[in-house]
């Protein structure tokens, strides 16, 4: 059948491909529609074709454009099936591409959580209000991926794409035959006569249809007709990576391309103060050593070890840093930070003060909680390859957002951004790292100086871990009282370094005012309770910090029902029926998932007789309820974990295997994070720098993992993240309910250990 | 420096101490083997030396004087255009739809095809016991397992 390798070839060649004849079609038409850039470069004829980016059918058939950074989480399976469903095309033979970067794939549900209502609101109004922010997402332009945004980003706008596609195909087959369109049908890429068994494909009907006016809102398929949407599809990127034929931007090979790494400063904000790069410039394959700024130098040779040997022998002395060196200087800073004004207040209803006025303080449930900072650890350390010419700069690397990356590139080398031109490969995993331009950034200072050739610029994972955008750290204090089934108040402080006011110093994003990313996932909850208080304080540091998978729910999803756990255990509840009564009215959505992990799990009680504990947690991040249940038991190694069980509401489950896949990682990377992920400081400079002294998850730490999917929820959600902030609190509360200990801080493995 | 490589012979102009990973990567443009950690923590590297996998980061050039086999030659065949002709722990990946990123992938393959070889229906503590060198930061072990059992059937 030969379809393996034409599928790797043809969807991995990086290189932008001009297609003879090609055409492009579009759809969704804003008032003004943006430029379709795959008419750029002479590719189609820019007159005639109507909008909208997302196909190329040439001789060899239609190209999917799914503009996403494929990190693994399956978004251009999921593009091509939206389009498809529309389209009627062959799945045995789909193709995707990224396609360039481009404002025209501008993310419209970025701002939806902007619209000032909350996640579990789901009431008309709000939902009104969220499509209004839509237009706000245009005038920003962004292509991003992350936020979990991708299915309600593609969800109408693919299908859209498709179905007007197939419109403008039919009607050019109804012209050619002279019939009328509506006997026509399609299917597996073709336009049918029914009537006499006429046959024509998309590819012989491309240039008709081109000239055909494209609907701006085509009519949608019923749900009840999905052929590929709501089904378990084969992913077109899985084969090439089981063959090694994947490629990640680690893998570029270009003509004459030189290799190189970097060294840069161990102290964030921290310069050189002096080096000697001599015995370095010396050793064999080395083409020379650039210093990059006062940061860092890079290294450019023959050979990536060559050039990773070199840099280690570079001496140099660093600057010390402007922050405390070490982690007991730099927590403090937080703790300082509760006595400054809030950064803002999240949640206020009723009176929490004159609440806990009112009562005896035995009655006053306290606790503080911490988290650490934390890296990202990509499994592919970051890595670009760039080539400078006079007139043009070509950046092949995995960007989860081209569009910044090459706005900040043109920027940095006063050129035009047509011409930085971005090539977005696959992403050895993202999490948030690779929303980043940092590294992108580097190699084009770095092919600035290699005179036209390419060059491919890798870091080491010591690099990798010790120069990230660090998840933050946290402190939070809350206090609560409890009523007889359910907490009567919640007071939180957090306080955590504000992440969009780090952002706004290194990318064009202004940092607006109070960041409730310090606070989502205890604000934010459908809480039914009567007096609530939820503040953020924003200790300011250099360390950098980002967008780490879950951002601020990544902590405060631990925080929240860590002491919801401890709130039910004061009044000896059963912290799923606390749940229950807490959720009370406010999201039947949220109720139903509570309830659906409890009948998954068995679940009657958080202490089991054999010896087995039982953890609850349920948290709402990016608009996807999410509960879990986690058993463990004792070893004489340490805790184990059994079985881990999960519901989550998705709204609308497009691709069930490839939910239940995401949802896993989620868990999983959230519990490497819980039990051993780990990031601490000494002299201004990160320890951890490699796998063996900052450790994930291994295969014989995963139980198997039950996950039920929901579509309760009337707006479809993402489901990159929502598996992660519950798995923390879920595997703490149980390590509580086999133990007796209740563990207020991460990584848990400072206190009690694992298997 | 001579080596072996899917049944390949290659001379290389390498020093004698570099890892075999990137002379497979950067002097053979043999990129399906990848850099992960450098220090044998992470598997991604995993190759198989005379149908044992061994960490290419760790092995040195002039100590590759065995058969060495990547993932781009893992089927035994040259034509790994069709799924037929793919080792069965390629095609039961296929069949669970194990990689995410796919990043692990090259590395978790040959430490399942090496698994096989020496034991062919290892249970889940076999298969966690030999693949826990091998991390994957995107979280696929629950299809790991499942795939090598279902690749342990087909060898059956
Ligand atoms: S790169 Fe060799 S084990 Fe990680
Ligand atoms: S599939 Fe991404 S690291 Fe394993």
């Amino acid at each position: 059948m030969g379809t393996l390798k034409k599928i790797t070839r043809r969807t991995f060649l990086i290189a932008s491909t001009a297609i003879a004849g090609g055409v492009a079609f579009g759809t969704y038409q804003y008032q003004k529609p943006t430029p379709n850039p795959l008419l750029a470069d002479g590719m189609g004829d820019a007159d005639t074709v109507s909008l909208n980016p997302y196909l190329k059918i040439n001789q060899d058939g239609v190209t999917v454009i799914t503009p996403k950074a494929e990190m693994g989480q399956g978004v251009h399976s999921m593009f091509a099936m939206l389009v498809a469903e529309e389209l009627d095309l062959d799945w045995q033979t789909i193709k995707t591409e990224h396609g360039p970067a481009s404002n025209a794939y501008f993310n419209v549900a970025l701002m939806r959580p902007m619209a000032g209502f909350h996640d579990y609101d789901q009431s008309e109004r709000a939902n009104s209000v969220r499509a209004y922010t839509e237009i706000a997402s245009k005038f920003l332009g962004m292509q991003i991926t992350g936020g979990s945004t991708s299915a309600p980003d593609g969800f109408v706008k693919l299908r859209s794409a498709g179905a007007s596609a197939r419109l403008t195909l039919t009607l050019a087959a109804a012209q050619q035959w002279g019939v009328a369109a509506t006997t026509l049908q399609t299917e597996n890429g073709h336009v049918i006569n029914p009537e006499n068994g006429d046959k024509l494909s998309y590819t012989e009907l491309a240039v008709a249809a081109a000239d055909i006016a494209a609907p701006a809102r085509p009519p949608l398929r019923d749900p009840a007709q999905w052929r590929y949407l709501g089904q378990s599809m084969p992913r077109p990127d899985i084969p090439a990576k089981t063959i090694g034929a994947a490629q990640f931007a680690s893998d570029i090979r270009l003509p004459d391309m030189l290799h190189a790494t970097v060294r840069m400063s161990p102290r964030f904000g921290a310069g050189i103060q002096s080096a000697d790069t001599q015995t370095a410039a010396a050793m064999p394959g080395i083409d020379k050593i650039i210093q990059l700024g006062n940061e860092g130098f890079a290294v450019i040779a023959n050979n990536t070890w060559r050039a990773l040997q070199a840099a280690n022998a570079i001496q140099v002395e660093w600057e010390a840093a402007s922050y405390p060196p070490d982690n007991a200087g730099i927590m403090q800073l937080y703790e300082d930070s509760f006595n400054t004004a809030p950064n803002g207040t999240f949640e206020q209803t009723g009176d929490v003060d004159l609440a806990f006025a009112d009562v005896n303080s035995d009655e006053i449930i306290a606790a503080e909680y911490r988290v650490p900072y934390l890296a990202h650890a990509t499994m592919e350390p970051m890595s670009a390859v760039a080539q400078v010419t006079e007139n043009r700069i070509d950046l092949w690397t995995g960007a989860q957002s081209p569009t910044g990356t090459r706005d900040m590139v043109a920027a940095a080398a006063g050129m035009s951004k047509d011409q930085v031109h971005i090539h977005t490969t696959l992403l050895g995993g993202g999490f948030g790292r690779r929303a980043e331009a940092d590294f992108a950034l580097q190699a084009y200072q770095i092919a600035r100086q290699t005179a036209g050739r390419p060059v491919k610029v890798s870091w080491s994972r010591e690099e990798d871990m010790r120069h990230d955008f660090y998840r933050p750290a946290a402190i939070a204090r809350l206090k609560g009282l409890m009523d007889n089934t359910k907490p009567r108040a919640l007071d939180a402080q957090i306080a955590s370094p504000s992440i969009m006011l780090s952002m706004s110093k290194r990318a064009p994003m202004p940092a607006l005012g109070p960041d409730q990313l310090i606070a989502e996932g205890t604000a934010g909850q459908p809480d039914q309770i009567e007096h609530i208080r939820i503040r953020g304080y924003a200790p300011e540091l250099a360390i950098p910090i980002g967008f780490w998978r879950s951002v601020g729910a990544s902590f405060n999803g631990f925080v929240h029902e860590s002491f919801m756990d401890e709130m039910a255990a004061h009044k000896d509840l059963d912290p799923i029926a606390m749940k229950l009564a807490t959720l009370g009215d406010l999201s039947e959505v949220g109720t139903k998932v509570v309830q659906k992990v409890k009948e998954i799990s068995g679940w009657n009680g958080r202490n089991q007789a054999n010896g087995v504990g039982r953890g609850f947690a349920y948290t709402l991040s990016f608009g996807a309820h999410t509960a879990q249940v986690i058993d463990v038991s004792m070893t004489d190694r340490g805790v184990k974990i059994d079985k881990i069980y999960c519901a989550v509401d998705v709204g609308t489950a497009l691709d069930p295997r490839n939910i239940v896949a995401q949802i896993e990682s989620g868990i999983i990377y959230g519990l490497s994070a819980a039990i051993s992920g780990d990031l601490t400081f000494k002299d201004g400079e990160v320890v951890q720098s490699n796998f063996h002294n900052n450790t994930a998850l291994r295969i014989h730490q995963v139980p198997p993992i039950d996950v039920a999917i929901l579509e309760n929820n009337p707006s479809i959600t993402g489901v990159g993240e929502p598996g992660t902030p519950p798995a923390i609190p879920a595997l703490a509360n149980a390590i509580f309910a086999l133990t007796g200990k209740r563990l207020r801080e991460l990584p848990l493995n400072r206190h009690i250990d694992f298997v | 420096m001579k080596l072996t490589v899917n049944g390949q012979a290659h001379e290389v102009d390498v020093e004698a101490n570099m890892p075999l990973l990137w002379v497979l990567r950067d002097e053979l443009g043999l990129t399906g083997t990848k850099y992960g950690c450098g220090i044998a923590q992470c598997g991604a590297c995993t190759v198989h030396m005379n149908g044992m996998a061994v960490r290419s980061c760790q092995l040195p050039v002039a100590a590759a004087q065995g058969k060495i086999t990547t993932i781009e030659g893992l089927s035994g065949s040259d034509d790994a255009a069709t799924t037929a002709n793919l080792h069965r722990v390629q095609q039961a990946w296929i069949e669970h739809q194990v990689p995410q990123c796919g990043y692990c992938q090259s590395g978790q393959l040959m430490a399942a095809a090496s698994l096989l070889s020496s034991n062919p229906s290892p249970s889940d503590a076999d298969i966690d016991a030999a693949m826990a060198g091998n991390l994957c930061r995107c979280g696929t072990y629950t299809r790991i397992r499942a795939a090598i059992h279902t690749a342990a059937k087909a060898g059956a």
